[in-house]
């Protein structure tokens, strides 16, 4: 079975954000006054796998080693089947 | 004694790198991302620039190479490493020292001769200096916020080497900007003493943390 996989990546609450907050500041310079901006990475990609939890542990271990460095991010692993 | 720099793709100073070694009175050899077996090394350097176009984040993806095995390697038998910059964020993200380098504060690229304050003198890498001794050596960097969740226990350790002397141009915490492992033999720091080798490029200051690794072998 081929899976959709989506690892969405964010800073840990609390850590500041320079980017979410330079956005934010020149959004306020168009006049819009937004709060709490933050910035996500998203890397998708595609993989075979025997059932949604044997992909998932896989890819868990893909955040733990490379995608994401616990000390700072969280991260949230979407699966789908993908079914064409 | 041979001390081994390491080169990825995206490295620089690492011929800056090798010239200061050579002015510290040991031989220098460069050493390619591919290579595991380092064993013929007396020590590693691990130089700036930007690694894999900093992809992912800086240092992650020089981090899973088999160079990286080799170094790992290395420490076991406590053979000193040093990392400069992106060196240090690689040594940050495999976790051989405490804390990781990330965004500055303010986002931009920070270049500039800075001051900064030695902390410990117990490494080997700062064992020619005097504690709280200010040294002038320049930073280059947008990704140098040092930051940690066991701040106490680093200091407990006796695991901070320097740390910016006047102002806090990342907004590190602490203002800490060079650390080391338990044992002081493996040093990550964002400034570049390799820049601050000789008395031509303003300041020598940097040429004693070359001297103290090479003359503790």
């Amino acid at each position: 079975m081929i899976f959709d996989i989506e690892v969405e990546i964010s800073l840990k609450k609390g850590m500041l954000n320079p980017e979410a907050k330079t956005i934010e500041n020149s959004l306020s310079l168009l006049g819009y006054k937004v709060e709490n901006t933050q910035t996500l990475n998203i890397i998708t990609f595609q993989m075979e796998g025997k059932s949604v939890e044997e992909v998932e542990s896989e890819v868990d271990d893909m955040c733990q080693r490379l995608l994401c460095n616990p000390v700072i991010h969280n991260y949230k692993i979407t699966i789908n089947q993908n079914n064409f | 004694m041979k001390i081994g720099v390491i080169r990825f793709p995206g490295t620089n100073c690492d011929r800056d790198v090798y010239h200061a070694i050579e002015l510290a009175g040991a031989q220098a050899e460069y050493i390619w991302w591919k290579d595991e077996n380092l064993t013929e090394y007396d020590g590693i350097i691990i130089p700036g620039g930007f690694s894999y176009g900093d992809y992912l984040r800086a240092g992650a993806i020089a981090s899973i190479t088999p160079v990286i095995k080799g170094v790992k390697a290395l420490v076991k038998e406590e053979k000193p490493v040093l990392g400069i910059c992106n060196g240090a964020q690689i040594l940050g993200e495999i976790g051989l020292v405490p804390g990781v380098f990330i965004r500055n504060e303010y986002p931009k690229f920070n270049c500039q001769s800075i001051k900064l304050n030695v902390e410990s003198t117990r490494s080997p890498f700062t064992s020619y200096y005097k504690k709280g001794e200010i040294v002038s050596i320049p930073i280059a960097h947008a990704e140098g916020r040092f930051y940690s969740e066991n701040i106490d226990l680093i200091h407990e350790q006796d695991q901070i080497l320097f740390s910016f002397a006047e102002e806090n141009p990342n907004g590190s915490m602490e203002k800490i900007t060079g650390v080391c492992d338990e044992s002081g033999l493996v040093c990550a720091m964002m400034p570049h003493p390799e820049r601050a080798s000789e008395k031509i490029l303003g300041s020598d200051d940097g040429l004693k943390i070359f001297k103290g690794m090479i003359d503790n072998l």
